[in-house]
Formats: structure tokens, C-alpha cells, sequence
């Protein structure tokens, strides 16, 4: 039962970042709510990889003490997720300051030049 | 961004060095500790954060140039890419530095140990290259991001693009 | 073993190379920059041809990464491959061939094009990093590279989309295609986790090996239908499409619509060959058919009334992915049912895939005729056009050649494709054979629009300075516009030697699986 928890948080912020995605009108707020949604991502691959009792996965430490290992992919695939994460939310914050110079305004309803 | 206090900017000179030294520590031993290239290089690049937000932008700007990070950056991912195309005899990517002897070539040990560094072949290699990278781009991502912003000018002044 | 097993990992290395070594070139001045960028995009346009033309003569190529060998795919008695696993069949050497082209299009238009503005050698890097992530996602045989290479080719299209960012829309658009990108990408990595985290493999070939169907397996799929559809602009998410389109540069746009075809090469990729075997109901199917229909429709209705050039061609792509989606969705739904499949739902397939190859050459080429014109003349509008046919004969021909395809004009390459599509959508539902036509019809009722407003009439007093554009965005256009003409004048060798063994790749899913555990058998250090 409480091995669960993880994805009880997991669900939680996804729907709360995607509802911040949705509903915000301000654009530093969407930008922190797609982190959000990252956060419960990579909170979600990295709990899918755990053993309760498992030791670090280095191969070297294999043959001693506990033969259980958390699994090693979860984690590279993580950490992947969260370089790209970083290069997305440093390209986003950008934007958002390039918008507010342009615009004055970093409300969704004001930054609407595209339309139609 | 204005300088801080001389309380602030006195603290940062003597402790800031010890995040570029563990950021150095975490991209050298990325092979044998958690960590590595990337890890490494964003605590060095909290290095930088840290001499940007004490001693404010313009002073930092005068230390160093968004040239030196390009270079640092195409060092090191062209350091990573020749890695893999050195390989291609076997395949791309393919570790030919390891057990080889030499430099990063002696075997791995068995059983808990301390961890040698001389260890894992192009993979040292290759985190060493991409925390050079990591330092650079994240550094630049850091210097840009302040040109941004200049909250004493009032806002409206048109960007300037790339017309020249 | 020749040299030629590389060719996977080549095809990744040198736009890599690429553009890690363009901000250094920048130092060597203009022309060197030029030349790098010229001479690497030549280079993975022949690495694609050979890659396609091996494929094509010795079957399913794998490629491991870092392994002993290029085939060992199961090192040491593994039942799954454990390293990282380039696996390129008919279907992906087909879609690389393209993108490739188009690539190179965009890339010879864009010397001359982007030649007044300065930060070219992150223009430079950023477009190679785009068709990096572009080819790795046509080649790549896991999961979780495709996410990755998905993630690449997004974040340096964002760049390029913004390249402009002393105009105010340009950071709009690329925010919004930002955020419709990134979150689709998210879901994605759920759908590869949710795969995980009952399989324990993220392997494309494995994954369709031992998938069953189950609850697991459908939140996967929803999620990966969802987000790939997002990134390929089918129609509740294509507000993004027009904008990003209409403001990058045009050259830039011209290798973003083979990004975006990269995107519907994973759909089919997930729905063939991991799903393939569940498709025996039709939800699935009607669900692209459907979302193929609304792209068709609104997309077209869109175009007919916008103003700017770039948005109507921006607008007519939305409507031309949904040519495409119908015409897998018509093979989807045939999947499962041989006689049905030989019937009208291969049929629907090849019209798909000759749609891709065409859609990517004649849009490529409308965009840059559209970046043509603003070059020449400054101006967006085409309230403000008219009268330019004189002043720039050889862009209006080609404009000409590209609008005549895509409206679907005998004997042009869309109408090929479109007919293969009328045919067999007919044997379906008739319904959608006529909403295939009436899109065809309004397509060529906004083209003559353009074309009359352009480049007929009178010439204006305020045109008078206006030249033709120079030669290398002439030679970039033009690299497309032969590629329209061959595929148009020889209509039977393009359906044999180039549709046909990609359709049948993506039907024959035991293949694809077959390649990995096969290669693995005569394994060793080679």
C-alpha cells in the first residue's frame, strides 16, 4: 500500500501541472507549471526503477553484501530527461523576458498578435 | 544587476572557490561516483551564478568574455564527437581506450574499493568533454539571460535583432 | 565488410560534427561558414541516398552503437538488447532520403537568404542540431532515443523559430510551438515509462515482439497517439503549425516540415509495428481517419481566408497532414484483414506515403518561393503584392511548378498521390473520398489566389527596384522543383522503387522484429 505513495504524487502533479498549463494567463506561471509536469515525469520513470532493499547498480559492488540492485536505466533515462528539461526551461524563461519587452506584458490575453 | 554588499561580495570570494573545486571533483570522478559531466558541470556554472549575483553583471562582464564559453563549448563537444568517431574501427561510440592500458585504460577492480581513476576508457574522457561543455553553455545561458535583463531601463525599447 | 555498415551512425555524425564545429568555422569569416554549411548538408544528403540505396539492396540495416560489433545486438546471450540500437528499414531509409533533400534545400536557400543578419553560426549549429534530431528519429530503434532526438530536433527548431526575435510574433509563435512541443514530449516519455514499467524494455523491436493488450498498453498508446499528433499539427493542436511556419525563416521552415513528418513517422512507427497486431478493432483507425478529415477540411477553410502568405501556405500544411493521416488511418484499419488489405488498404497506404514525399518537396518549395518573395520585396502581405511575375521569372515558374503539385493538377505528383488516396478511401466510405475533394478543390482555389495577386497584374510603381533573387536560393529552390518534375514525369519508377517497399516495411511487422534477433545470430566482432 505505501509503495504507492510515488504514484499518488506522481498523478497529483501531473494533473496540477497540466492544469496550470491550461488555466494560467501568466507566462512565467506556465513556464513553472511545464516544470512541473517534468518533475512528476521524471519522478514517475525514476520510482518505476526502484527496489525497496536494492543497492546502488555498479557492477563492481555486485558480488557483495545485497544481490538486490535498483534498476540503472530508469535512473540514465532520468537524468536525460532532466538535461533536456534544464535546456527547455532556460529556453523558455528566455522567451517569456524577450515577450515582456515586446509586449509590456507577460499575460496570455495581451500576447496575441497571431490570430485567425 | 547591482553589486551586493561588501558582506555578501567578502563571503562569495573566499567560499564560491570551493563549488568550482567540487564541481571539478564531480566531473573528474564522474566515472567512479555519482555524478559526472553534466552534474559537474552545473555546479561549476552555480560557480559562476554566484560571482554574477554578488558582484553584479557589469563587473563580471569585464572578467570574462562570451567568446571564452563558446570555445569551451565547441572544445568540448568536438573533444565528445572525435571520442565516438575514434571507435568507428569497431563502431561509433565504441570504448577503444578501455583495458587498452595507458591513459583511463588499467582494468576495473573487483569487489568494493575506493575506485581507481585510471579507469573506463573513453568514458572519463567523454564526461570530462561534456563538463567543459556543461561549464561554457551553462555560463553563457547565464550571461545572456542577464543582458536581457537591465531593470533600470524602462521597458518598450525595441530589442535589437540580428539586422545589421 | 565495407565501410558502408556505418552509414547509420554517419548519417548521425557528421550534422553533429557539423554543428559542433560551425561557431569555430565563424572565425575563418563568411565564406568559410558558408562552405562548412553547404559541404555538410551535401555530405548527409549522400549518406542518406546511400543509406536509402543499401537498404534497399541487402534489407533491414542495424546498427549498435558502442558495441563490439556493428550487429551484435545481444551481446554475451542476452534475450533483449541492452545498447543503443539504430534499426533503419525501407520505411525509414525512405523518410531519410526526404528529409534529407529537403534539409539540403533549405540549407543552400538560406545562404543567401539569411545573408544580412549576424549570429549566423548559431543559425548554422542550431540547424544542424535540428536535422540531428530529425534523422535520429527516423532511424532509431528505441524508445527512449526517439524521445530524446524528438526533444533535439524541438529545442533547436524553438531557436530558429525565434531567429527573428526583433519582431514580436516570432517569440509568440515559438513560445506556443514551444509549449505544445514540450508537453508533448512529456507525454511521450510517460507512454515509454508506462511501456517500461511492464516490459522492462524501451526496444522498438522487442517492444512489438512480446506486447499483449492491456490497460498498460492503451494509456501508452492514447499517450503516444495524443502527443505525436500534436507534433505533426492534426487539428485540435494546430494553432502552432501557422504561426511557427509563417514566421521562421524560410528556409528554416522548409526543414521543418520534414521535422514535422519526422513526428508522423513515429505515429506509424508506434501504430504499425508495436500495435499492429491490435488493430483488429477500428477505434484506433477511425480516430485518425477522423482526425485526418477535420485536419483536411479546417486546415483548407483556414487557408482560404488569411491574407499573409506565409500563413495560407502554413495553413494549407495542416490540411495536407490530414491527407496523409487519412491514408494511413484507411491502411490502419485494413491492417488486420488481408483481403481487405489487398483490396484498397495497401492501396491507401501507398497514397499516403507518396503523399509524404510529395507534401515534403512542394511545400518545402511553396515556403520558399514565399521567403523569395518577402526577400525581394519586404512585405508579408498579399494585399500589398501584384505585378511581380516580370521582375522575378524564375521564382513565379517554380511558385508555379510547386502550387500546381499540390493542388493536385495532372500530371503533377499530387495528383498521383491523390488519386491513389480518392480510390481507396472511396471503397471505405464515400464520404471521405469527397472530403478529400473538396479540399483538393479550395487547395487550388488559394493557390490561384497567390499566384493572381502575386505575380499577375500590373506592375506597381513601388516594385520597380525589385530583382530576381540571387542564384543560391534559386539553386535551393530548385533542388525541389526537379525533385517535383522527376517524381511527376515518372510516376510508375517513383511508386515502384520508392513508395512501394516503404509501404510494404511498415505493413510486414515480423521483419522489423526479425531484423534485431537475426543480426544478433551471426553476430561477433566483425
Amino acid at each position: 500500500m505505501t509503495g504507492n505513495f510515488p504514484y499518488l504524487v506522481v498523478g497529483i502533479l501531473f494533473v496540477m501541472g497540466f492544469i496550470g498549463i491550461v488555466f494560467e494567463k501568466n507566462l512565467m506561471k506556465i513556464a513553472i507549471a511545464v516544470s512541473v509536469v517534468e518533475a512528476a515525469t521524471n519522478l514517475f520513470i525514476i520510482t518505476l526503477g526502484y527496489r525497496s532493499g536494492g543497492s546502488i547498480p555498479v557492477w563492481t559492488m555486485a558480488g557483495s553484501g545485497s544481490s538486490r540492485m535498483v534498476l540503472p536505466t530508469p535512473q540514465a533515462l532520468t537524468l536525460t530527461a532532466i538535461v533536456i528539461g534544464l535546456a527547455t526551461t532556460a529556453l523558455m524563461l528566455s522567451f517569456a523576458m524577450s515577450i515582456y519587452r515586446h509586449y509590456g506584458s507577460l499575460d496570455v490575453r495581451d500576447v496575441r498578435r497571431l490570430r485567425g | 544587476m547591482n553589486p551586493l554588499s561588501v558582506v555578501a561580495r567578502t563571503v562569495c570570494n573566499l567560499f564560491a572557490w570551493f563549488l568550482a573545486v567540487f564541481g571539478i571533483y564531480v566531473i573528474v570522478h564522474g566515472h567512479l561516483t555519482p555524478g559526472g559531466g553534466f552534474q559537474g558541470g552545473a555546479v561549476v556554472a552555480t560557480f559562476m551564478a554566484f560571482l554574477l549575483v554578488a558582484h553584479g553583471g557589469r563587473k563580471m562582464q569585464s572578467w570574462v568574455r562570451k567568446e571564452l564559453f563558446t570555445l569551451m563549448e565547441c572544445i568540448g563537444l568536438t573533444v565528445f564527437i572525435s571520442a565516438g568517431l575514434l571507435g568507428m574501427s569497431n563502431t561509433f561510440f565504441f570504448n577503444f581506450l578501455a583495458k587498452a592500458g595507458g591513459l583511463f585504460g588499467s582494468t576495473v577492480p573487483l569487489g568494493p574499493n575506493p575506485g581507481a581513476l585510471n579507469t573506463s576508457g573513453t568514458i572519463a574522457l567523454m564526461n570530462l568533454s561534456v563538463g567543459l561543455e556543461v561549464v561554457g553553455g551553462l555560463s553563457m545561458i547565464l550571461l545572456y539571460m542577464f543582458s536581457g535583463v537591465h531593470p533600470e531601463e524602462p521597458f518598450g525599447r525595441e530589442e535589437t535583432g540580428h539586422d545589421r | 565488410m565495407s565501410w558502408q555498415v556505418h552509414l547509420p551512425a554517419l548519417l548521425l555524425a557528421v550534422p553533429l560534427l557539423g554543428a559542433f564545429l560551425a561557431p569555430l568555422t565563424a572565425l575563418g569569416g563568411k565564406g568559410l561558414r558558408n562552405t562548412w554549411f553547404v559541404l555538410v548538408s551535401a555530405a548527409f544528403t549522400v549518406i542518406a541516398f546511400l543509406l536509402w540505396t543499401r537498404v534497399g539492396s541487402t534489407g533491414t540495416a542495424i546498427y549498435v552503437m558502442g558495441g563490439q560489433g556493428w550487429n551484435l545486438a545481444l551481446p554475451s546471450g542476452m534475450s533483449i538488447p541492452v545498447r543503443i540500437l539504430m534499426e533503419v528499414d525501407a520505411f525509414s531509409a525512405f523518410m531519410v532520403l526526404l528529409s534529407a533533400v529537403a534539409a539540403l534545400a533549405g540549407a543552400l536557400f538560406s545562404i543567401a537568404f539569411m545573408d544580412r543578419f549576424s549570429g549566423l553560426e548559431k543559425f548554422v549549429a542550431l540547424y544542424f542540431l535540428m536535422v540531428t534530431g530529425m534523422f535520429g528519429m527516423e532511424i532509431t530503434g528505441d524508445f527512449f532515443n526517439f524521445f530524446v532526438f524528438l526533444e533535439i530536433s524541438s529545442v533547436a527548431s524553438f531557436g530558429l523559430v525565434a531567429f527573428w526575435r526583433d519582431r514580436g510574433e516570432a517569440l509568440e509563435a515559438a513560445f506556443k510551438y514551444m509549449l505544445v512541443s514540450t508537453l508533448g514530449a512529456l507525454m511521450v516519455l510517460v507512454a515509454v515509462a508506462f511501456l517500461y514499467s511492464k516490459y522492462n524494455v524501451v526496444n522498438m523491436a522487442t517492444l512489438g515482439k512480446v506486447i499483449e493488450w492491456g490497460m498498460v498498453e492503451k494509456t501508452a498508446l492514447v499517450l503516444f497517439l495524443t502527443a505525436l499528433a500534436m507534433k505533426c499539427g492534426a487539428v485540435p493542436m494546430h494553432m502552432w503549425m501557422p504561426d511557427a511556419y509563417a514566421e521562421a525563416p524560410a528556409g528554416v521552415t522548409c526543414a521543418l516540415i520534414a521535422v514535422s513528418q519526422a513526428s508522423l513517422y513515429g505515429l506509424f512507427r508506434v501504430t504499425y509495428t508495436i500495435f499492429g497486431a491490435f488493430m483488429g478493432s477500428p477505434v484506433i483507425p477511425w480516430v485518425i481517419i477522423v482526425l485526418g478529415v477535420l485536419s483536411m477540411f479546417i486546415g483548407v477553410s483556414m487557408a482560404v481566408i488569411q491574407k499573409e502568405v506565409g500563413r495560407l501556405i502554413a495553413y494549407h500544411s495542416v490540411s495536407q497532414v490530414g491527407y496523409m493521416l487519412l491514408g494511413f488511418g484507411v491502411g490502419l484499419l485494413a491492417l488486420s484483414d488481408a483481403r481487405a488489405m489487398a483490396e484498397y488498404g495497401f492501396t491507401a497506404l501507398k497514397g499516403g506515403i507518396y503523399h509524404i514525399v510529395n507534401y515534403t518537396m512542394y511545400k518545402g518549395l511553396l515556403f520558399l518561393s514565399a521567403g523569395a518573395l518577402y526577400y525581394a520585396t519586404g512585405c508579408r502581405n498579399l494585399n500589398d503584392m501584384g505585378g511581380l511575375g516580370r521582375k522575378m521569372p524564375k521564382t513565379m515558374v517554380l511558385f508555379m511548378i510547386a502550387a500546381a503539385a499540390i493542388a493536385g493538377l495532372p500530371p503533377f505528383n499530387g495528383f498521383v498521390s491523390k488519386l491513389y488516396l480518392y480510390e481507396s478511401t472511396f471503397a471505405v466510405h464515400p464520404i471521405l473520398a469527397v472530403f478529400a475533394m473538396v479540399t483538393s478543390v479550395l487547395t487550388l482555389a488559394s493557390f490561384v489566389k497567390i499566384f493572381q495577386t502575386a505575380f499577375l497584374g500590373p506592375a506597381l510603381k513601388k516594385f520597380e527596384n525589385v530583382r530576381e533573387v540571387p542564384g543560391t536560393m534559386l539553386i535551393g529552390m530548385s533542388v525541389l522543383g526537379v525533385a517535383i518534375l522527376a517524381l511527376s514525369l515518372f510516376p510508375t519508377w517513383s511508386v515502384n522503387h520508392l513508395v512501394e517497399p516503404a509501404a510494404k516495411a511498415l505493413v510486414d511487422q515480423a521483419s522489423y522484429v526479425g531484423a534485431v534477433f537475426a543480426a544478433s545470430l551471426t553476430g561477433g566482432g566483425l
